[in-house]
Order: structure tokens, then sequence, then C-alpha cells
């Protein structure tokens, strides 16, 4: 949304967004938590209310046109896009494009946890969706891996539902997140956060039963004689972001291999000209705030290119 | 005596050595900004936290309206706060802003906030 | 009561193949499954090789019906709309002194009619699989070998024998068969089984292919003569972007017991590297190792040294059904009517098809008159897949209809068309789901997709999501509703 009043605000008077859920706003919704927008709006906000400020300002500029449910299934380098909706099969040309399509998790196998493959592993955006959107409970004795904010946040959220968190493991010296969530999300609730521990094994055939823990030492190697077990009924995988890049490498762009990110000289941009990124699938940033001000940066990049090609 | 904190006012995280007497803050030093005074003083004489939460719908558009209070309430208030938030059910379109209860658990001016919008479908 | 002709005890795919040749004929055919879904024991975790027949003694059972169910496994997968894809497989040596013992395996095979095999160079190795390591001195080459969906095999030929009149029970474990009685030495007697449902049915004949519990099944039966010793085997999916690392299916020298760790491509497109080999002493044990991914990385990185444990974007484990050196696939005279299809391992899958109908010879040698339908319903309409088609058709059933343009699963890009139509096939989980349409089996492994299969499959099969399970009772994923509607 920011890209795009950004272009707009810079001279770009045809544009669509295309948005694959049902609303605009896309992981705001389900984060209730509030912090964002301390630097922004300076005001602190939940997601929900973040993302409704932006639907708001582009409420004000109608001729910015929205399709929901809309679901980009090929990319070529000339900035073809064909796009899926029910009932609807479309194709179209950009003569720029901006990507903002954001992150998704990193998955237990990706971590190479060993053990069995019952019920009850989830991601924690998952589980996030599940409890704050759908109202759906996941678990009700929770192991959290990875101390990053939304394994944090997601720690306070299933103790506030009547969930007991047995434990937060995590593999390096320290939290991964914001001191603060180690306050209000941990230690506000006593939970025993355990740092350079990981999980060294799954338990449970159909559902999880337990886990096997272990300490590490700073090369990550299991400690002799360390290991303890933990009752609990799910598990929660929170172990990093991934950018989502597939559409743009499926373009051709050349994309760094290690952080999934476009490789390129330019701020937001790519090789491809006129194909832009920006927000969490050009960098993963730590506060929205952040993401805000560099989509705009993208949506200006844009908005020259654009004026550039009209000379 | 000398207690640390890690102030959760911002991103920041600024860790704050305070001196205490008598349960009462006496010196705090490791701000960044008076925010950080504030919380000092509220977390070791009055802790508090924001709570955000989310309340059932029944014939609305989304299943699970967030909600917030509008101020911190009393950290020893925060299950009783969520026992009175699962109770609720709200069944008209509201706006984000809206007060859906006033005065929260007595306490006075804290009130019960719509965080998304939602209508009646 | 029902007094069928034949139960077939276990639906994965010996049992579904067995199901689908007898559908052919006028019997009144069942098939009992303990899992709540098909192919959920021993066949889930099957790798989808179609084998050529290397690697088998030329006198075994194993030998003759895998070349057999090779060459049969290709029409079969036709008529049913199953991908099947010839890609060759390579049985590799980096070492001189490997060289005979490549030729006998080539003889073995020539004997037991695997065709066109043949020995290959460095030359044609680096012509052929260019990512193969410059170690690798020659192969033993089997054009015929194969690879294809393993579950969708199942699937649809369960799905088909259905069609022609074969009933399935699921969630049924037998734990008692009550042996037939001869009453006079006209009448034919029949099997009582009793599952753990408390349901009764009858039978004349027991065809055992329950896989992992297949010598269970056997004892009660009264035949107690083999035991299934599980042998573990975990593998690890490689990312898709890998898809075209080897041509061809990549083996090493085979090991006593095992084929070895090998470099699969999978129909889906992820390339797969494993099995581990391991004697397992409990049969629900599916648990990965980190010992088992160290191996398989040694393994196969002498194969192709560019395989990095980066690449790995899953992993599984699976049990195979092992009873000694051959398959077990007699009548037992002691227990007349009662057919034991045991000891299913490798090659298992390729060999299913002649499996079948060497249990329908056992059928006719036992005076079972096995007489053909007029009208069998041979084929049975492709799946439709929105990832296997071209732009053009997508187009076209997205205006036929337009659930097929709301995407659900975005990394693999299925509809909730494609996910209504699984659980009019038959998918009442999670991973019935993922099986037959690849939801949630993407890079994203249903983090964004779950919520959304939990309810189509809630409101589809018209059960509260509290009752949705990943695989069966005591696998729910939701544990409490917030809100009670």
């Amino acid at each position: 949304m920011a890209a795009a009043l950004s272009a707009y605000k810079n001279g770009v008077k045809d544009i669509l967004i295309l948005e694959r859920d049902e609303y605009l706003g896309g992981i705001l919704n389900q984060c209730i938590h509030p912090g964002f927008g301390i630097d922004y709006f300076k005001e602190i906000l939940t997601g929900p209310e973040y993302a409704r400020r932006f639907i708001n300002k582009l409420e004000q500029v109608p001729r910015i046109e929205v399709s929901l449910r809309s679901f980009v299934v090929d990319l070529t380098k000339d900035k073809v896009l064909t796009f899926l909706k029910p009932g609807s099969f479309n194709r179209i040309k950009a003569k720029a494009l901006i990507m903002a399509t954001g992150c998704r998790e990193k998955t237990r196998e990706m971590v190479h946890i060993p053990g069995t493959r019952p019920a009850g592993i989830f991601s924690a955006g998952l589980a996030q969706k599940m409890i704050n959107i759908e109202g759906l409970i996941p678990g009700k004795k929770v192991v959290i891996v990875g101390s990053g904010d939304i394994g944090l946040i997601m720690a306070r959220r299933f103790v506030l539902e009547g969930a007991q968190v047995k434990a937060v493991i995590e593999i390096q010296k320290q939290s991964q997140g914001l001191l603060r969530n180690v306050v209000q999300c941990v230690q506000d609730y006593n939970i025993p956060f355990f740092c350079q521990h990981k999980i060294s094994k799954i338990h449970g055939n159909s559902r999880v039963e337990k886990v096997s823990v272990v300490k590490v030492d700073k090369n990550f190697k299991t400690v002799a004689n360390t290991e303890f077990e933990i009752e609990c009924d799910s598990i929660l995988i929170s172990v990093g972001l991934i950018p989502e890049n597939e559409l743009i490498e499926m373009a051709g762009v050349k994309i760094d291999k290690n952080t999934n990110t476009p490789v390129y000289k330019g701020l937001n941009k790519t090789s491809i000209k006129g194909l832009f990124v920006c927000g969490n699938s050009y960098k993963v940033y730590d506060i929205v705030d952040s993401v805000s001000s560099d989509s705009e940066k993208a949506g200006q990049s844009a908005a020259e290119y654009l004026k550039r090609g009209k000379k | 005596m000398n207690k640390t904190l890690t102030c959760i006012e911002c991103p920041k995280g600024c860790i704050l050595l305070v001196k205490i007497q008598h349960e009462k803050v006496k010196e705090i030093s490791g701000n960044i900004c008076s925010k950080g005074k504030a919380y000092a003083v509220s977390e070791i004489e009055h802790p508090c936290r924001m709570l955000t939460s989310t309340v059932c719908g029944k014939g609305l558009n989304l299943r699970m309206i967030p909600v917030k209070t509008n101020a911190p309430i009393p950290k020893s208030d925060i299950f009783k706060a969520m026992k009175e938030i699962k109770k609720l059910k709200i069944r008209k379109s509201v706006c984000a802003g809206d007060i859906i209860v006033r005065n929260f658990l007595g306490l006075k001016g804290i009130n019960l906030v719509v965080a998304r919008s939602c209508s009646r479908i | 009561m029902k007094i069928y002709d034949v139960i077939i005890i276990g639906a994965g795919v010996v049992g579904t193949a067995i199901a689908r040749e007898l559908s052919r004929y006028e019997l009144k055919t069942a098939v009992l499954e303990k899992e709540i879904e098909p192919a959920f024991g021993v066949s889930k975790s099957n790798s989808g090789i179609i084998h050529p027949g290397t690697q088998n003694h030329c006198n075994s059972l194993k030998g003759r019906l895998c070349v057999e169910g090779n060459k049969l496994m290709r029409g079969i997968a036709h008529e049913l709309g199953v991908d099947f894809k010839e890609v060759g497989e390579l049985i590799v040596v980096f070492n001189k002194k490997d060289i005979p013992r490549l030729i006998k395996l080539k003889e073995e095979a020539e004997k037991l009619g695997v065709p066109k095999i043949q020995i290959v160079g460095r030359g044609w190795l680096k012509e052929h699989e260019p990512n193969l390591s410059k170690k690798a001195i020659a192969a033993l080459y089997a054009p015929t070998a194969g690879i294809l969906s393993p579950y969708r095999l199942v699937y649809d030929m369960i799905e088909n024998a259905q069609n022609n009149g074969v009933e399935v029970y699921a969630q049924q474990e037998v734990i008692q068969i009550k042996p037939s009685k001869i009453r006079g030495s006209k009448k034919q007697g029949y099997f009582e089984i009793i599952t753990s449902s408390k349901r009764k049915f009858k039978t004349k004949y027991i065809i055992n292919s329950a896989g992992l519990f297949a010598d269970d099944i056997s004892k009660l039966a009264g035949i107690d003569d083999f035991k299934i010793k599980p042998r573990k085997g975990e593998e690890f999916i490689l990312d898709k972007k890998k898809e075209h690392i080897t041509n061809h299916l990549l083996f090493p020298l085979p090991a006593k017991k095992s084929k070895g760790v090998l470099i699969i491509k999978t129909s889906a497109g992820n390339p797969m590297i494993g099995p581990t080999a391991c004697d397992c002493v409990d049969k629900y044990d599916l648990s990965t190792t980190d010992a088992g991914l160290k191996k398989v990385l040694s393994s196969v990185k002498r194969m192709i040294p560019s395989i990095s444990h980066k690449d790995i974007i899953a992993y599984f484990a699976g049990l195979r059904p092992a009873a000694g050196e051959d398959f077990i696939i007699r009548h037992e005279d002691k227990v007349p009517g009662f057919i034991n299809v045991a000891g299913i391992q490798s090659p298992g899958l390729t060999a299913a098809p002649a499996i079948a109908l060497m249990a329908c010879a056992i059928l006719r040698q036992q005076g079972v008159n096995l007489k053909k339908k007029k009208i069998f319903h041979k084929t049975r309409e492709k799946t439709t897949h929105l990832f296997e088609m071209p732009f053009s058709h997508t187009e076209k059933i997205i205006k036929e209809d337009p659930d097929y343009g709301d995407i659900v699963c975005r990394c693999e890009m299925v509809s909730a068309k494609e996910i209504k139509e699984a659980i009019k096939r038959g998918a009442k989980t999670l991973d019935g789901i993922k099986f037959r349409t690849r939801a949630q089996a993407g890079r994203c492994h249903g983090s964004f997709c779950t919520c959304r299969i939990l309810k189509i499959l809630a409101e589809n099969s018209k059960r509260p999501i509290t009752q949705i399970t990943k695989k069966g009772a005591g696998s729910e994923i939701v544990l409490e509703k917030r809100c009670n509607d």
C-alpha cells in the first residue's frame, strides 16, 4: 500500500494492487499486539490499526485499483503477469512492477530437527493465524523453538489464551528478539527460557508427546550428558523468515542464494529494468515502520523509472 | 536497593538502572528519553501492561475481532481481563476505535476498544 | 449377513492393486483398511520407483514379478490417469574391481528378462549425467526404470476398484479371524472377521496384504511361520529447484540387504535422497535421525558432490515390511481360503500389478470361478491438477468452474476446487489432502494454507473443526475453539 501511495504521489496515475488474500493488510491483520507505528505515526498501534491507516489513505485515492483474492502464478522478464481469481484468469503487462510479497517462515525441516512427524508442529505464523484470525487454539502445552520476536509474541499469546508454555528454546547465546519482548512475553509469565539449547528429538506418533532438549556449545554442537525431556502437545517453530521471491526468480531475476533476495547494487532494484522489490521481500526488517519507509522509496523509484521511459 | 530493568516503551529497549527506597523509585539512569523514566516508576510502583486480544464475532465478516485496552492495565489484572474478554461477543458492525466496554474491570478511564473494523454480512 | 467372495486386508499399493484386478470379475469383494485412509501405512513412504528388475535373484518372486510388473504398470498408469515417466536407472561404480559385480548384475538381469540393459562408460556418463562425480567409471544402465506418485496410484486404483463395485471400509482394524467351517464336502465354509470397531464381515477367501502387520494378521488365521521385521528407511527431499541435478535414477552397487542410498527423481519434481536401511523393532517408529541424515549425505555426495544439506526441505521415514529374502505369496493349505501376500518390500510397488495377477491365479487354483464382468470400467478420468496444465487449459476450467481460480495452496498452486474434489474422492485428513493434491507439500509446509484446508474439510465433511486430524484419530489439529457457534 505504501509503495502504491508513494508512486501515486510521485506522478503515477495508473496503479493496480494485486493482493492474494481476501482483505488488504497482509500479515499485519494477524499481528494483534501493539508496537507498530512508533516511528512512522508517532503512536503505538496494533498491526490491524497500522494497516488501517494505509487502507484509509488508499480509500482517498480511488484511482489506485485494488484486486483481492488475486494470485499471481506466472511472471515473465517482460513483466507480463498471469494471475488467478475465483472465476477469472487474467494476463496483464506492467510497465513497472513493485514486488511486496513479504516472507514465509523457515520450517522444522530446514533446521533439521530429527524425530517423528506428528500433528502439533506449527510455524509461529500459522499458530498466530489460527488463534487471532480463526479463533482456533492449536495447543495447550507448548514448547517454542526460536526466540525471535514472532516466537516471543506467540509465547505470550498462548499464555493469555489459557495454554501452558513449557519453554522457549534458543540455540544462540541470547534472545534473537527485541529485549522488550523478552520482558513482556517471557519474563512476565515466568516462562523457562533456555539459551544455547536445541531440540534433539520430537516424540509422538499421532500428536506431539514430548521433546528431548540438549545444551549446545558456541559451535552449536551438542554438549554430552545434558539431555532432558519436556512433555508437551505442541511445538512452535520460530526460527527465521525467508523472503518470498520465487516469482521474480521465475522471471529470471538474479537471486542471492543465501538470503533469497535480489542481487543488485541499486536500492529496491533488480536485474530486470522496471522490476522493484520492497519491504520484507527486499530485506527482512525488524519493524514495520522501516518496511513502509522502504516501500515508499520503491514507489518513488518506480515513478522515476516510468518518467525516464516517457522521455 | 538497585534494580535493573529493560524499558519496553519502544523497540530500543534501554537498560535502566533504578535506585529504590521504601518501595519507591528514587533515581533512574540509562534512559534515552522521558518515557523511560515514566516506565521505571510505573514498573516498580504499579506495573501495568497494554492488553490485546480477540473477541468472537457473530454474523460478521470477521470471525475474531482484535481488541485492546486504551491504556495499560495493572499486571495483576491481566488474567481476570482475559476471562472477561472471552465472555464477550460482537454481533453488530463496529469501527476501529469504537469502545465496546467502558471502565473495563471497573478500572476508571480504561476502555476495551475495537482495533479492526468489521461489518455484518 | 452378506458373504463376500474375497476380503482383502490392507489398502496399500498391493491390496488396492489386487482389489482393482478382482473388480474385473463377478465377485463380491471388499477391502478392510486399519487406518483412516488407504495408503497411510507402508505405501505412503514409498519412493515411487518402478524398478526395471535389476538386483534381484533370477529365481526369485521379487525378480520375476518386478519385470512383469514394470511392463504392466505402464498400461495401468495410463488407464487410471497416473503420470508415469520412464527415466532409466544407472547403477554406478567407482572402482575397477567392482566391474565384475556389475557384469554379474547385468547377467542376472538378462536371465530375468530385464530389457535393453547395458554397461556404459565414462564418456556416456559425462554426456548423460553431467553432475555425476568424475570418479564414476562405469554404470549398468537399465532404461526401463520409471517413476510415478505411489499414493496417487493407490488412490486412483482404489477409486477405480470402487467404481467397479469393490467396497472399501476404512478404520477397520482386523482383530479376530474365525476360520471357515466346512459344512459337508460340497458346501464351502467362510471366515468371520471381527474388527476393532466391533463390525463383522463374512468371506469365503481372505487375501492378507497388511504390510507391516501381515504377520499379526496371518497369526490370527493360524499361520505363524513368518515374522515381519521392520527395516527403517529415512528419506530426504530436496528443493524442487534441484530437479535437473540428475537425469536418471542413480544407484550405488547394492549392499547385502538393501539397494543402498539412492538419488531418486520423484514425479513431483523434487529429487529425493535415501533411504537408509536400519533394522527396527517398533512397527510404529517413524522417527528420523541425525545419523540417518549424515549417512545419506555422505553416500550421495560420492555420486553428486554438489548436493548439500542446505538443499533438504523435508524428510520422513518409512518401515519396510521385510519377511526374509523374498515375497511370501501363497495359499495357506493349512487354513483353506487364506492367502498370504506378505513381506512385500522393494520392489513391491513395481510388482504390484503382477502380484495382483498372481493372487488371481491362486484363487483360480483354489476353484474360484473368475467370471469376467460384462461391463468393466477400465479407465478413470485423470485427476485435475492446476499445476500440471498449460495456462490455456487453466483459463478454460476457471470459466467452467470459478472455484478453480480460488488458490488455497500458494507454493504448489492448488485450488479450492481440487481440494473439494479430493474430499469427494475420499480424503478425510490433512495428509489425505496432501497426498492427493500436493497442498501442504510445498516449501512453506502448510504455513499459509492449513487454516483454509481445515475449514474446507470441516465444511465439506460436515464435521466440527476440532475433529479434523492430520492422519486419523489422535492427530487432531485444533484442541479448542474460542467461540461456540
